[in-house]
């Protein structure tokens, strides 16, 4: 990108999610000054371990706010989700695969009584997902019963998020990663260029495969100077990857965009814009339950706080700081992990400097402020380059 | 793709309506109403606000079921029930608002709701950005409409240059016949230029072309006939020769036959 179209992007309001790396890097260099500790090995693995449930989550409100609707409820629905796959697992004896399956199916379920209530009743998602961030928050103290709260120890599930990658697997991870990054953006390049269409540069691309490896490097290396890469950030990347393709490169992904960006073209198009929100919800819920399940796994308990607290508006918080649109059609899934990062980093950073948590909320309040306001102003940067 | 085969003949009829009629409750908006559209043709559809254009186009287009009346596509008797049912035959309408997504780019536009994907599940089958990118640039070559880089979004295209994606997308999908409303209203001069190029080119391609404008200057820059409604008639039509400016407000306005 050159600085000319560097220049007209932000006028223009098209900056992806370039303010959001622009906030990491930020942060990242205030923390390091006001704490040595922060940029450790030690602490960034910490900090990985401590977002992977909020951006998890996070993936599914971005789909959601995709489409210009929003989820409320994905936090309580994480919580009840962690509770069937704890009492199925701990109370009830089923094993691990059978538990956290059960969780997930759960999840979708209520997903699809939401989006069916949306599309057939016409009730706006805000109002029903509210309701069921109610309703489930009961069901969640309904399944745990009087005890209030179940400790995990059965070791399939908690190697969810306490399971670390010997360095081999690390180095693997990153170099077959880049490979095939490498070999997918050259055959992109190839057939591009056969068909006869603009192509970038063979040596951009050699660049961009190469700025890739070496990030990646970077991070194994960080990971490996501690325990190693966690299975629960290759669950979130993993995630992450597979709703990127989902949203950006399939049909169904390409039909979450339309009804986001004009529901009535997308309608007169043949799109079933009931069908693509039903499914969209049922993910969302789907990805919640999953994020339960994650964050049950790290803290090797499930109560009735379980889902409650800050998770859900964190992560409303990380899809938007992500530099995901409040007004549907603009965004990318890695909004998710990147804008949990922020969160996790400005919430990490502060325990280190033992702030206490009156600070923490008005400073997390902020950064969210902050990240809309960006939203907003590009918007009208869009409007006034008549590209609302 | 739409070809010209079995369309040499120029002069053939493509669609017709005959004896549309249409009241909503006491209000009569047509009566016995015919109108046709030939072969590498552009009609003018004038009429002053409340003349029936709207009724007519939506009867056309399958939206709006007239209370008698008969449809005709290639000089068969058609029924008509929903939109689908005269898309299908080649009919395609492109309203005043384009119904285009502006955060999609123009590629994603013209083949919304109708993707090429290929392999694995149907819907989370990958897309093949390449053939409809390559299939895009060669429609937007034959109909003339440049457009800098169709993977910018629509949001960041002219006036002009929207309403051009708009009727390329019906072309691209078999379209014969193609409504028009308003193409040019709200467009700058250059952009009325684009836009009525575009809409000679189709004729050049044998398709029939209906323009419904209030804007006689660029009524009479593109059409080869005009056809004037008032109070749910077809009072007038204009071909040729007689096509005169002062004979058709004439006819819009009631003038000519004595009745203003």
């Amino acid at each position: 990108m050159t600085w000319a179209t560097l220049r007209r992007r932000v006028a223009e309001g098209e900056l992806g999610l370039v303010p959001v790396i622009v906030a990491l890097v930020v942060i990242a260099g205030i923390f390091s000054l006001l704490n040595s500790n922060f940029l450790s090995p030690r602490n960034l693995t910490n900090l990985v371990l401590q977002i992977a449930a909020m951006g998890t989550i996070s993936i599914g409100i971005v789909l959601v706010l995709l489409l210009g609707e929003i989820d409320l409820a994905v936090g309580s629905v994480s919580g009840l989700c962690a509770a069937v796959m704890a009492v199925l697992n701990v109370r009830l004896g089923q094993s691990a695969a059978v538990a956290v399956v059960a969780g997930i199916g759960v999840g979708a379920a209520v997903g699809l009584l939401h989006g069916l209530w949306i599309t057939r009743f016409r009730v706006p998602s805000f109002v029903v997902t509210l309701a069921g961030l109610l309703a489930w928050q009961g069901a969640l103290l309904y399944v745990l019963g009087t005890t209030g709260s179940i400790n995990l120890n059965d070791r399939g599930i908690i190697a969810l998020a306490n399971t670390f990658f010997p360095s081999w697997v690390g180095w693997l991870i990153a170099v077959g990663s880049t490979v095939a990054y490498g070999l997918t953006i050259a055959a992109e390049h190839r057939t591009r260029r056969a068909a006869g269409l603009v192509v970038g540069a063979p040596l951009a691309l050699a660049a961009r495969a190469t700025i890739f490896g070496l990030l990646l490097l970077a991070v194994v290396t960080i990971l490996n100077a501690d325990r190693g890469v966690p299975l629960g950030l290759l669950i979130l990347v993993g995630l992450v990857v597979v709703f990127d393709y989902v949203s950006g490169r399939t049909r169904f992904g390409r039909h979450i965009f339309a009804v986001g960006g004009n529901a009535e073209a997308a309608r007169r198009a043949g799109i079933n814009i009931g069908r693509i929100r039903l499914a969209v919800f049922c993910v969302a819920s789907a990805l919640a339950a999953c994020g339960g399940i994650l964050g049950a796994s790290r803290l090797l308990a499930v109560s009735q706080a379980s889902g409650g607290s800050d998770l859900l508006l964190n992560s409303i918080a990380a899809a938007v700081i992500g530099g995901t649109s409040l007004f549907g059609g603009r965004g990318t899934v890695w909004a998710a992990p990147l804008g949990a990062l922020v969160i996790g980093s400005v919430s990490n950073g502060m325990d280190l400097l033992a702030l206490p948590s009156a600070v923490k909320f008005m400073i997390t309040g902020a950064v969210l402020l902050l990240a809309v306001t960006v939203d907003a102003l590009s918007r009208r940067g869009r409007e006034s380059s008549g590209r609302a | 793709m739409t070809s010209s085969d079995g369309m040499s003949d120029a002069s053939a009829t493509l669609l017709e309506v005959r004896g549309i009629s249409k009241h909503f409750g006491a209000v009569q908006a047509l009566s016995d109403v015919t109108f046709e559209v030939n072969a590498a043709e552009v009609v003018g559809l004038v009429g002053d606000n409340g003349a029936g254009k709207s009724t007519l186009i939506k009867v056309i287009s399958g939206i709006v079921t007239p209370n008698s009346g008969e449809y005709l596509v290639d000089g068969h008797s058609i029924k008509v029930k929903a939109p689908n049912d005269v898309t299908r035959l080649g009919v395609a309408t492109v309203y005043q608002d384009l119904a285009l997504c502006e955060n999609l780019d123009v590629v994603a536009n013209l083949y919304l709701g109708r993707e090429l994907a290929g392999g694995g599940i149907a819907p989370l089958a990958a897309l093949q950005e390449v053939r409809m990118e390559r299939t895009a640039l060669d429609l937007l070559a034959r109909l003339r409409v440049t457009i800098p880089n169709v993977r910018t979004p629509i949001a960041a295209l002219s006036g002009g240059q929207r309403q051009s994606v708009a009727v390329a997308r019906s072309v691209m999908w078999n379209a014969r016949v193609v409504l028009l409303d308003e193409p040019t209203a709200a467009l700058g001069v250059v952009q009325t230029r684009q836009v009525l190029d575009l809409v000679k080119t189709l004729r050049d391609e044998g398709l029939g072309v209906v323009i419904i404008s209030h804007n006689l200057a660029d009524v009479f820059e593109v059409c080869d006939r005009i056809v004037v409604l008032r109070l749910g008639r077809r009072v007038a039509t204009f071909e040729g020769p007689d096509l005169n400016r002062e004979r058709v407000v004439a006819a819009i306005t009631g003038a000519e036959f004595g009745n203003a």
